[in-house]
């Protein structure tokens, strides 16, 4: 008796997670589904949730009439050249900092914790002033650089190398094999799940940024993704299937991402959060 | 242990010992230099030059001269700045407590599941990684006054945006069904740190569901809590994205925030000095909030 009542419970609970994640997730699908209608159906009443055959003028019509590419190539340029060096440097400052000593590694370290605490958006107008000088607006360079330094990943970094045995170390230098092939042939590939996580989190978060594309470009071939698309929206008024479908393009990436390393990305975002 | 390497590199080769020395003692700042060097000029000096900016009145592009503490007393008399932070504590009230509930609210939901688990957990997270204009565009759609699907369903034409009373807690709603899956994952891993063995225990004692719950994850899972609470503390006074995307401040100024203060006052008004001092502001009310929060969180801790 007790038994049952315990397992409606659970069924009930059951019912009511899967209830709020369809409601969660609704919106996401409704773009999607918007995206597919043309512009008369998006605002025929009742809409329909299920609109076939679906259609793909918006797509078009935001690739052709848009430098919609062109703001694609940029954030994949931007977003791979960032997450490339921000963990190739993280990688190489973490170790230097878990398993090297030398004059100045407390300072360093030190002052990596206080950047780590800034507000990156509080160092914008000194950052904009700093790149306006050596003419960096509305360039990649501009763009990328600021963008790789994340003290967040040395830390991480660091803290994953704390945690190696040093025998490891200790064995490899016995046999003469320097600190780079250390790092690259034993460390790395003893981490390299958190490495892969933080490189999967830096890249989505890289793609998303919107905040640094909005102060350092304002020429339209210069844009990415984030900032080009709420250019789209001024040039159209409402047109609500073009609106999603290009919200649609603009997540295909990100999307793609997490749902193939769903794993890896929950490990990274945990990570970067200060729990392991 | 340090001078392991030394020794390795001086026995394979003698004589030239106190020159490897030297070498092997810079080696490692091989390592740290790449990103220490980006580090010192892209956050370091940038944190230092906004300091000395707020004691200028430089334009945008760098150009003034310093006029002591101007900057300061102009910002202290000025409203708009005032009502900017009013106006970010209003929202850092709407999202910092409620998101941490309803973070731990699914986490505890989700961790039930078994086949469903992965199926769900995607779909409370899966807003997170959308770049936030993809957030406002959806936000625009399906809130829209007279097509919007939320409009439509409940027979009402809000305009949830444009409204002065709506228009915060519309930012903050959007906000939390972005973000909410982050704090939800954090709580996931905070509820399978705890060891199983613990309900069992308590279980065998007679203890019910709800004491089990009240004894033993509320107080184990608290230290997670509060680093949630304090992350979304220090996020949420940095908000600006949504605010550009989805109000732009408006309406009638009601949603101008501290950023969106400063963006105006340096990127479109071109006063860099004032903004300097606003940003700087906004770090000092950061510091100020998260220490009293620390704080508090900290003596409930102990006095437990």
């Amino acid at each position: 008796m007790k038994g049952k009542r315990f397992s409606i419970l659970g069924a009930l609970c059951t019912l009511l997670t899967l209830a709020m994640a369809l409601a969660w997730i609704f919106p996401i699908y409704w773009i999607t589904i918007t995206s597919l209608k043309t512009e008369d159906q998006t605002i025929v009443v009742p809409p329909s949730f299920f609109p076939w055959p679906p259609i793909f003028d918006a797509f078009v019509y935001v690739l052709q009439t848009s430098p919609f590419i062109r703001w694609y190539i940029n954030t994949i340029v931007v977003s791979v050249t960032v997450t490339f060096f921000s963990i190739l440097f993280g990688l190489m400052c973490g170790y230097g900092l878990s398993q090297l000593r030398f004059p100045g590694r407390n300072l360093v370290y030190t002052s990596i914790l206080v950047g780590f605490m800034l507000p990156f958006s509080a160092l914008a107008v000194p950052l904009f002033m700093m790149l306006n000088h050596f003419k960096l607006v509305n360039t990649f360079p501009g763009l990328i650089l600021p963008q790789i330094v994340v003290p967040l990943s040395v830390i991480v970094f660091k803290q994953f190398f704390d945690d190696v045995p040093r025998d490891f170390r200790d064995a490899a230098l016995m046999d003469g094999a320097s600190n780079w092939r250390i790092l690259f042939r034993i460390y790395l590939p003893l981490n390299w799940n958190i490495t892969w996580a933080m490189a999967i989190v830096t890249f989505i978060g890289t793609w998303n940024n919107f905040f640094w594309p909005l102060i350092i470009t304002n020429s339209t071939p210069m844009l990415t993704i984030p900032v080009g698309m709420t250019q789209i929206q001024l040039a159209y008024g409402v047109q609500f299937a073009e609106i999603c479908a290009t919200a649609v393009l603009a997540s295909i990436p990100t999307a793609a991402t997490y749902i193939l390393f769903q794993k890896r990305v929950t490990q990274g975002v945990i990570a970067v959060a200060g729990i392991k | 242990m340090q001078s392991l390497a030394t020794e390795s590199a001086a026995e394979q080769h003698p004589g030239q010992g106190r020159k490897q020395s030297l070498r092997q003692k810079l080696a490692p700042w091989l390592f740290v230099l790449p990103f220490f060097a980006l580090y010192v000029l892209f956050l370091a000096y940038p944190a230092i030059r906004v300091c000395y900016l707020s004691f200028t009145n430089s334009d945008i592009a760098g150009q003034g001269h310093f006029i002591g503490l101007d900057n300061y007393v102009t910002l202290f008399h000025d409203g708009d700045f005032w009502a900017s932070v009013v106006h970010t504590g209003y929202f850092v009230l709407l999202t910092v407590v409620p998101n941490t509930l309803m973070g731990f609210l699914l986490a505890l939901l989700v961790v039930r599941q078994k086949r469903l688990r992965l199926f769900v957990l995607a779909c409370f997270f899966l807003p997170f990684i959308l770049p936030v204009s993809v957030v406002s565009d959806t936000a625009n759609w399906v809130l829209d006054p007279n097509f919007g699907i939320v409009n439509l369903l409940a027979g009402t034409n809000f305009a949830w945006f444009q409204d002065p009373a709506l228009a915060m807690p519309a930012v903050a709603a959007v906000t939390i069904w972005w973000t909410v899956g982050l704090n939800m994952l954090l709580f996931i891993a905070g509820l399978q740190n705890i060891p199983q063995e613990y309900y069992e225990a308590a279980a065998i004692d007679g203890a019910n569901r709800f004491h089990r719950f009240l004894n033993i994850t509320c107080p184990l899972i608290w230290p997670v809590a509060s680093l949630v609470l304090l992350l979304q503390l220090i996020l949420q006074f940095k908000i600006f994205d949504q605010i550009y995307l989805l109000t732009l401040g408006g309406p009638f100024n009601s949603t101008v925030v501290v950023l969106l203060y400063m963006y105006r006052q340096g990127f479109q008004q071109g006063r860099g000095g004032y903004a300097a001092t606003i940003a700087l502001m906004l770090v000092l009310i950061i510091i100020v909030v998260s220490l009293i929060q620390f704080r508090v969180l900290r003596i409930k801790r102990a006095s437990r």
